[in-house]
């Protein structure tokens, strides 16, 4: 799924301009940052209810490649500008967590920890 | 990042005046079209802007000029055919301005001005697409040479084992700048061409270091990333409060965190855990009230596995 879909399936808006023409694998979707670095599978999309730039930090650190703010959450701007220095595009939807990860999947995307992983053995 | 996007901010970051013609070729009013058709032909342009004692008073094309031709009017004078007043930029605007003016229909060029209206240059697409291709390629290049001096360092100095030492102080509670230290590590690795994979490794094991010495180290501590051939060695050192029992600290879950850092989003009792996961040695010492030091070691010498 291209993350131009995925922003829109998520009713998301952009908090910066980004190129959206980028292929996604799967996504995860966690407040804890330590279980993003543990499951994150490079090149995927992050959805999340914290907003502080440690956000931006672990996704970079983990070579993912967006971020989703959930339930309306509009992220301060020092997360904002470092998203926006590391060239992370980032989003945020008025949908709670459930919501968006249920609609996600409905539409096709699964979560890291399985398909990448079989994308990897084939 | 992709190029497209890289331009996309160009657009924002190049003023007019980076971009634009500076020696414009300009004519007065009073002279025929016949005399513009031998000016354009001449130089090869399309367009040029009308000057009346250094004022601009109007433009006039190529178009115009066909138009007259087929109306058989080649005898008249520029000023009757030019359009006037026409639409003009200022040479301090961003190039994203142009590029929407360029949108509308009907517009080949347009003239540049400064602050006091003086004409001072003039902009065609093609300068916009010129202009941000040498700085693509500037910045392309910069960045390739930068590949080229750091990834050849292991050749080019010669000894029995070289290796890089890059060393970074964390700062206690440090909220602001926690995660720059592995960020900065980061760079380091890509720059010196060590595949993704590992560099990725390194990057999480040396993030969660970090903010371990941010949130639990009450004077902060250090990170030491070795980079040798083969492998890279990570160091963490802090004088934190130390690590009651290593063996509980390194279950998955088990956490000695505050209500704060939780809000951070860390101290879910993961960071150790993920650090074994990501390293192929690990070695971690805490002495009661000394503080906490560990040593982990990523090989380079297989693609990426772990």
């Amino acid at each position: 799924m291209k993350l131009g879909e995925v922003v829109s399936i998520v009713e998301g808006t952009l908090l910066f301009d980004a190129d959206l023409n980028v292929e996604v694998p799967c996504a995860g979707a966690a407040d804890l940052m330590s279980d993003v670095l543990a499951f994150a599978e490079p090149g995927s999309v992050l959805l999340t209810g914290l907003c502080n730039p440690q956000v931006v930090r672990s996704v970079e650190m983990a070579d993912m490649v967006a971020i989703i703010f959930v339930r309306g959450k509009h992220p301060p701007p020092e997360t904002v500008a470092l998203a926006k220095e590391k060239g992370i595009p980032s989003v945020t939807t008025p949908h709670t967590m459930f919501e968006m990860c249920g609609r996600l999947y409905e539409a096709g995307l699964r979560g890291c920890d399985i398909s990448c992983r079989i994308d990897l053995v084939r | 990042m992709p190029g497209i996007t890289r331009a996309q901010e160009l657009v924002y970051e190049l003023k007019i005046e980076d971009v634009m013609t500076r020696e414009v070729i300009t004519v007065p009013p009073q002279i025929s079209m016949t005399e513009l058709r031998e000016i354009l032909r001449e130089h090869r342009i399309s367009g040029v802007p009308v000057l009346e004692n250094g004022v601009l008073v109007g433009i006039i094309s190529i178009e115009d000029l066909i138009k007259a031709l087929a109306a058989g009017e080649m005898g008249a004078t520029v000023e009757k055919k030019m359009t006037r007043d026409p639409v003009f930029l200022y040479a301090d605007e961003p190039v994203v301005m142009a590029v929407n003016r360029f949108r509308r229909p009907g517009f080949g060029r347009f003239p540049v001005v400064d602050n006091g209206k003086n004409l001072i240059g003039i902009l065609t697409r093609g300068d916009i697409i010129e202009g941000l291709l040498k700085k693509l390629e500037v910045e392309y290049h910069e960045e390739e040479i930068r590949h080229y001096r750091a990834s050849h360092i292991f050749e080019d100095i010669v000894s029995d084992c070289t290796s890089l030492i890059l060393r970074y102080n964390i700062v206690a509670r440090d909220l602001e700048h926690a995660g720059e230290a592995s960020s900065n590590i980061k760079l380091v690795l890509t720059r010196l061409e060590i595949p993704r994979q590992h560099v990725r490794r390194v990057a999480i094991a040396t993030y969660e270091a970090e903010m371990n010495i941010v949130l639990h180290a009450d004077e902060g501590g250090e990170i030491v990333a070795e980079v040798q051939p083969r492998q890279i060695v990570i160091r963490v050192t802090d004088t934190g409060p130390g690590i009651a029992d290593i063996e509980q600290a390194m279950q998955p879950g088990f956490s000695t965190a505050s209500r704060w850092m939780r809000e951070l989003g860390f101290g879910a009792g993961m960071g150790l855990s993920n650090i074994q996961s990501c390293v192929d040695e690990m070695r971690l010492e805490s002495p009661p009230g000394t503080g906490t030091f560990l040593e982990a070691v990523i090989y380079l010498n297989r693609e990426g596995e772990k």
